[in-house]
């Protein structure tokens, strides 16, 4: 996940392909982050001006959506699923073991939909399936 | 001699265990042998313990191995697998495992026997033929035919499929959506993704199937962040499924037209409420709507819109094929054709079940799960995902079906079944629930936005042991209010799982402050 860092032209381009899109608040906010790691201050006016809806309104969906950050990517993204069936394999002490190590770089997740081999563990993009300390520390930059 | 085929599952699960290395090292060591192979990324079986399992065709046969390790492949080929040799990890003819060949796959019938992504394969086994029926019908026809099936939402809720769809058909405009629900947000299901990755024309043919009875032209596919595998999928059959003239400006060459979109989700459990669904599709927060209006008469974008889980939809085709007599042969009561159940958490043996309605728990989590995969004993299971309840062992004779849980005080929600050993806490599950509740509420609700939190903090002290008998009231009292006082089942159900915890596992709760003496 190499992100590049904020340019009105490559965030122009990003959305220019949404114009033709109903309801393209959220997919924009999303290709943003995609493009940047996040969602700069920057973007949120000019998703206003582009779509033609008041910036509150851009606010209000990027702070509503757990997936998106108005903070610059970290190296790594570690999330750890705590969900139910996750927790009756010993995700909670991964959880712990995983925050000691990789400290900020771990975030709480709710399922990834591999419930049946949990814990279930995305590392920088990729799904862990019984993970461990030690098959995470391979997927780390 | 032409390539042996090898199917090697490309399903994010498998992948997750190391099928993307073994199909590496396989067709590595294939071509250091100078054996021709031809290594297929099918779905998964399902039968998620046994993964990676890699399957071989002999003959008329598929020879399987599970589960395969990198550092095991170099002996396959000493065994000779290629041809079905006899090895530790051979499971012999897959289509024989009684894990399997006890199942009933009707909507997951192609799921792991077919490359997910090849036109071929999926007419070879049926595919498009309930699509060929239902345009040869009027809209009438086809939403009786459903309603005839018994077939009822999957995502969680249980209504009529055909009822909603005879609402959608009956509401006129030019303009409606068939939006298909693939948040799946629920722990300890992953029936949806499995579908999409391994069988997308599936689905895809269900919604046309559903906007040629509604007289719909457009649909949306709203997959969760969290399946980026399934999203990929479902991208390429869309391509695939045009091209070959299923989608686009006429359907199979008729007077229909209808396309499919996806939309991606932004990490909200909530967003799995169907109103919720529709805001986040319009791109917007996804805060629950009010109903009335009921989305099939102003859904997306104010239109009539049939909103079903992934699972309804992908079991239409079936009904349309085989007929609605055929479907709702199978099940119980009013819970007819199949249930696709998930065994998750602490089981042996996790994977997809599909099997008529009526099949007790403890045969899916004995027979099938076949215990705990700690090996101590199981304590608890919970059914229909975080908002579902709580049960022992003490109720494995209950019956699986809607009403039987109901009546038991749970529900089939999406058809998750998560099992726990001897480990667990119900007290500290049951703030769990109250916890996620927090985090997800969509605000609209005091008593789901606050009284989560509340919940949280006197089921602390309940662990805390506090005085008991205080803090039960006041828990009693705001399960109650939130029970009562919220729009829809995020705050509405979350009592269920603290309730059905403190019900069937009191000695969890009482008397906590003697215990930790
Ligand atoms: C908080 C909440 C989350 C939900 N999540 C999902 C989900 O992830 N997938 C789903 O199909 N239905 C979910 N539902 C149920 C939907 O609101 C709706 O009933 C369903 O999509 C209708 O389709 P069906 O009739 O085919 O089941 C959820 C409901 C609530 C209250
Ligand atoms: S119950 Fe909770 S999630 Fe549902 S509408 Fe109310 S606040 Fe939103
Ligand atoms: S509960 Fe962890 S992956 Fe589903």
């Amino acid at each position: 996940m190499t992100h590049s860092s904020w340019s009105l032209g490559a965030a122009m381009a990003v959305l220019e392909p949404l114009r033709a899109e109903p309801g393209p608040v959220l997919m924009a906010l999303q290709a943003i982050q995609r493009e940047f790691g996040f969602v700069p201050d920057e973007a949120v006016a000019l998703i206003a001006t582009t779509f033609n809806v008041s910036r509150a309104d851009v606010h209000g969906v990027l702070t509503f959506y757990h997936d998106l950050r108005t903070t610059p990517a970290l190296e790594n993204e570690i999330k750890i699923c705590v969900a139910e069936a996750c927790q009756a394999v010993g995700s909670r002490v991964l959880e712990k073991a995983l925050k000691a190590t990789y400290k900020e770089e771990v975030c709480d997740a709710f399922c990834f939909g591999n419930c049946a081999l949990g814990p279930a563990v995305m590392v920088n993009g990729k799904l862990i399936g019984r993970a461990t300390l030690a098959k995470v520390a391979e997927e780390i930059k | 001699m032409s390539a042996i085929k090898v199917y090697i599952p490309g399903d994010s699960a498998a992948v997750s265990v190391g099928a993307d290395d073994v199909a590496l090292e396989i067709s590595r060591l294939a071509r250091a042998s100078n054996l021709e192979i031809e290594i297929i990324r099918n779905g998964t079986r399902g039968a998620l313990w046994l993964e990676p399992l890699v399957e071989v065709q002999v003959g008329a046969d598929r020879i399987g191995y599970g589960p395969v390790q990198v550092a095991d492949i170099a002996g396959l080929f000493q065994t000779q697998f290629l041809t079905g040799g006899a090895h530790p990890l051979s499971i012999g003819k897959v289509s024989e495992l009684p894990w399997l060949a006890g199942q009933d796959r009707i909507t997951f019938k192609r799921v792991g026997i077919v490359d997910p992504l090849s036109i071929s394969d999926y007419q070879a086994l049926g595919g498009w033929v309930g699509l060929q029926r239902a345009l040869t019908m009027s809209g009438e026809q086809i939403v009786a035919e459903v309603t005839e099936s018994g077939l009822r939402g999957r995502g969680g809720a249980g209504f009529p499929a055909g009822i909603k769809w005879k609402t959608v058909l009956e509401t006129q405009d030019e303009t409606k959506y068939i939006c298909c629900n693939a948040d799946e947000g629920d722990s300890g299901t992953y029936a949806d993704r499995i579908l999409i990755e391994g069988d997308p024309f599936t689905l895809i043919e269900g919604m046309a199937i559903a906007a040629i009875a509604v007289g719909a032209q457009q649909g949306f596919v709203y997959i969760r962040s969290e399946y980026p595998a399934a999203v990929a999928k479902l991208s390429a059959a869309i391509l695939l499924a045009r091209e070959f003239g299923v989608l686009g400006k006429s359907v199979l060459g008729s007077t229909y037209a209808f396309d499919i979109k996806i939309r991606v989700g932004g990490g909200s459990y909530v967003c799995g409420e169907e109103t919720a669904m529709l805001e986040s599709i319009e791109g917007k927060r996804g805060v629950v709507r009010s109903k009335p209006p009921l989305p099939a008469i102003a859904g997306l974008f104010g239109k009539p819109t049939v909103i079903n889980n992934v699972l309804t939809l992908a079991s239409v085709p079936a009904v349309l094929a085989d007929g609605a007599t055929s479907y709702k042969s199978r099940g119980v009561g009013r819970s007819l054709g199949t249930q696709i159940f998930q065994l998750a958490g602490n089981v042996k043996q996790g994977g997809i079940v599909e099997t008529g309605f009526g099949i007790s728990l403890g045969e899916l989590i004995t027979s099938y799960g076949g215990g705990s995969l700690s090996g101590k004993p199981i304590k608890a299971v919970q059914i229909g995902g975080p908002l579902g309840a709580y049960f022992a062992p003490k109720n494995f004779d209950l019956a699986m079906d809607y009403e039987s849980l109901l009546t038991a005080g749970g529900m089939l929600g999406h058809g998750g079944i998560v099992i726990f050993d001897t480990s667990v806490d119900l007290a500290v599950q049951a703030k769990f629930a109250m916890e996620f509740c927090a985090i997800e509420s969509c605000g609209k609700c005091t008593p789901c936005r606050l009284g989560s939190t509340r919940g949280a903090e006197t089921i602390q002290k309940i662990i805390d042991g506090e005085e008991f008998e205080p803090n039960k009231r006041l828990l009693l009292d705001l399960c109650e209010v939130m029970t009562d006082g919220s729009l829809c089942a995020m705050g509405g159900l979350t009592p269920m799982p603290v309730m059905s915890a403190m019900i069937n596992f009191p000695e969890d709760f009482e008397n906590r402050a003697e215990v930790m003496k």
